[in-house]
């Protein structure tokens, strides 16, 4: 009956620690430190970092920079929105507003571009499907990541940031080839 | 002035300010969790993909209105009573200005009214998390605000009603344990409130012009402060109740009174850095940032928990063994009475928030391994595995505990409560499981259709993943049901209870009225003591071997499920 009465010792930071709490919190703080040390260790060795390159933005200025790539690379359009394949190595560029994540894109496998994400409106969650590579995507931001798609074929890019009564319908494509 | 009265059954005292207070906030509480029970119907049934049962306008207003009722009006409101019970009752001190106490109360209760009608009139379904710049109507913003201000002034009664204990001398020696916990869920809470009070103050005033702009991304750190703290005042909250259970139902006592209020402690400096946990996959966060804030500093949040999830149960075992229950590993645990709700939801609470709610969420908060998992319906299951079969659980045990003690009726229909705590934590689990393994497959949270109905484009989910999410759902309407079975206990018992003694009348007695005035026959209860010393110590050696083996079995758990989610980070296309 101890637990809701006032210690029964005064002193109670001087009662020693039994064993088997010592050992638990040693073995506990030894996993506590290996799991802190793996987020470093992945960005030296890991291939799955996310960059911390972002730049503020305004919706004009960006959809002026999307639409210059869109001009530039076009080469078809599926369901009405452009699809675009930009040369290996160059900035690519994503757009999400209400509903549709605009163009698309066609990359090459194994090439690395440098993705450029933002919002036009309110916040949007870039979700690639069915590789599972999820961003929040945030008017206002000019979000920069280098992407090497590994695998080829057909991904599909869905909204999974909550954005009002057509969040579902916002899906979007990039097409890898080799 | 007679204002107190002792409670035959338990021992423990009320005092008439505080357990007025107590009933108010508690019943409240259990309003707001029914009002979250009937919408998580809706919420269910329409993530069920072959019933699919609501419109998609309905759908996102029934899951803002599901999510904050749940979390915040449920909780907050159960917690303020946890709070008068942790300072007035455990310590034997009249509460501290009763007054501000029931201004806070209402304070939170008409904000808590303020923001529903804002829901249900269909033009606030922003969700609880209102991400800026989607806007809702400014009521929707106020109702949260006052709501906060009340859970404020609440907690200072708390405060307040500590000092005076402690002036007057009400009891011996250091505060008691979780009392102790208590107080760092206040702590927490009033950090949570500021963080909230810092963006919601200038949201509202966006919201009827006076604010031209509120940065998105700054809302969302700032946000957080409330939104992932607010979640770490339950787990200190439901922590010090699974003490408090332990006490109460097996005369448990810390194994160390210094490691447990030093896991509280480490809780307090540590848990708030959480807000990290909802940023980790936005733009132009530092790295450095989200390394340390992600893993509380170094993991010490998760290294406190860890250290509850061996003392809690373990002093369970110490007291099971002392009584002779002491035969192989797991006598004690055995022989535990399973058929008390107060303890089978208390003890399926711990192992489920344990297992599946901590795991999962150090997991997913992991800097890289967020990537595949933010926004997924893995981030919900996480959490209904923290908060429902965490602290909801958690909170029902206690209230089982409370309709004898402080409302003083005996429990109504007591089967359903003896089978409640299986039938809602089972169906939870079932829920939580396949939602985890739908998040693994993509399948996005907060989606009205996972069909795309409509899209220009397409795309198609895997079948397993309809599956799972089929299944989650079903587990989802056991929960429910298990859900309403503890509304019918809890309610039915409050009405139709039998009266364990005198009473005011019917309705009274958790009105916030008093029992009939005979009953507070005291001016001032006897000074708390100190717990009795043990007569024999400990020579040595594992005192709760059981548990250990447990603490191990999580561990093994723990350590292979982080290493196959960074497997499965290996495996998606190169970024940097």
């Amino acid at each position: 009956m101890t637990s809701f009465m006032p210690p029964a010792d005064r002193v109670w930071w001087k009662v020693p620690v039994g064993r088997q709490e010592l050992v638990w919190i040693a073995i506990a703080l030894v996993w506590c430190i290996i799991m802190f040390l793996m987020m470093p260790l992945w960005h030296v060795y890991g291939k799955q970092n996310l960059s911390t390159e972002a730049y503020q933005t305004t919706p004009a200025k960006f959809g002026a920079k999307v639409e210059e790539m869109v001009s530039k690379y076009k080469v078809g359009e599926e369901a009405g929105i452009p699809v675009v394949a930009p040369p290996a190595g160059s900035d690519i560029y994503m757009l999400g507003r209400l509903w549709q994540w605009y163009p698309v894109l066609k990359l090459k496998k194994d090439q690395e571009y440098r993705l450029h994400l933002s919002s036009m409106d309110w916040q949007h969650g870039w979700s690639l499907q069915p590789d599972n590579i999820n961003l929040q995507i945030v008017p206002g931001y000019d979000m920069v990541l280098k992407i090497t798609p590994d695998k080829s074929g057909e991904y599909g890019v869905i909204c999974n940031e909550y954005c009002g009564i057509g969040h579902h319908t916002m899906v979007g494509k990039i097409y890898v080839e080799d | 002035m007679a204002e107190f009265r002792v409670c035959p059954d338990s021992g423990f005292y009320f005092h008439k300010s505080a357990e007025s207070l107590m009933k108010v906030n508690a019943v409240v509480g259990i309003v707001a969790l029914l009002v979250a029970g009937v919408l998580a119907i809706g919420v269910v049934l329409t993530r069920w993909q072959e019933v699919h049962l609501l419109p998609a306008d309905q759908f996102y207003m029934v899951l803002t209105g599901h999510g904050i009722n749940a979390l915040i009006f449920w909780i907050i409101f159960f917690e303020m009573a946890i709070l008068y019970f942790a300072s007035s009752t455990l310590l034997r001190c009249r509460l501290a200005t009763p007054r501000w106490g029931w201004a806070g109360f209402f304070m939170m209760l008409i904000g808590a009214i303020m923001n529903n009608v804002a829901v249900f009139s269909g033009k606030s379904s922003v969700m609880m998390t209102s991400y800026v710049p989607m806007q809702a109507e400014p009521h929707f913003y106020l109702g949260l605000i006052l709501f906060a201000v009340g859970a404020l002034i609440q907690v200072f009664v708390f405060f307040g009603t500590l000092v005076i204990a402690q002036q007057e001398k009400t009891y011996q020696g250091s505060v008691p344990l979780v009392t102790f916990g208590a107080i760092t869920a206040a702590i927490i809470a009033v950090f949570t409130i500021a963080s909230g009070a810092i963006i919601l103050i200038p949201t509202f005033l966006w919201s009827i012009g006076y604010v031209s702009h509120i940065d998105a991304e700054m809302y969302r750190v700032i946000w957080w402060g409330m939104g992932h703290s607010s979640q770490q005042i339950n787990v200190a909250a439901h922590v010090a109740v699974w003490y408090l259970i332990a006490g109460v139902l097996f005369g448990a006592r810390p194994m160390s009174e210094k490691v447990s209020r030093f896991a509280f402690l480490l809780y307090i400096f540590f848990l708030q850095l959480a807000s990290a946990h909802h940023i980790l996959v936005d733009p132009g966060i530092s790295t450095e940032w989200k390394i340390f804030n992600t893993s509380y500093a170094m993991y010490l949040a998760v290294l406190a928990s860890m250290i509850h999830g061996l003392t809690v149960p373990g002093s369970i075992e110490v007291a099971q063994r002392r009584k002779g229950l002491t035969k192989g590993l797991f006598e004690w645990l055995r022989k535990a009475p399973w058929g008390n709700p107060v303890f089978s939801a208390m003890f399926i609470s711990l192992v489920t928030f344990g297992f599946i709610g901590g795991i999962t969420g150090v997991v997913m908060g992991t800097e890289q391994i967020n990537l595949i998992i933010h926004n997924t319906i893995y981030v919900p299951a996480h959490f209904h595995a923290t908060v429902v079969t965490g602290t909801t659980l958690t909170f029902m045990a206690l209230t089982y505990l409370l309709i004898p003690v402080l409302f003083r009726r005996q429990m109504f229909l007591p089967w359903i409560a003896k089978l409640q705590p299986y039938v809602f934590g089972g169906g939870m689990t079932i829920l939580i499981l396949f939602m985890l393994g739908a998040g693994t497959l993509g399948v996005s949270r907060r989606h009205w259709d996972m069909d795309f109905a409509g899209a220009a484009m397409a795309f198609e989910y895997p079948a397993i993943a309809y599956t799972l999410m089929a299944v989650g759902a079903i587990g989802g309407v056991l929960a429910i049901v298990g859900g309403a079975m503890y509304l019918v206990v809890a309610v039915g018992s409050l009405l139709f209870g039998k009266k364990l003694e005198a009473s005011a009348g019917i309705l009274e007695s958790f009105a916030g009225k008093p029992l009939a005035a005979s009953v507070y026959n005291m001016a001032k209860p006897e000074v708390l003591a100190m717990a009795p010393k043990l007569e024999e110590e400990h020579e040595g050696g594992f005192e709760a071997p059981g548990t250990f083996g447990l603490a191990m079995l999580l561990l093994v758990t723990f350590v292979v499920y982080y290493f196959i989610n960074w497997n499965y980070l290996s495996s998606v296309w190169p970024l940097g």
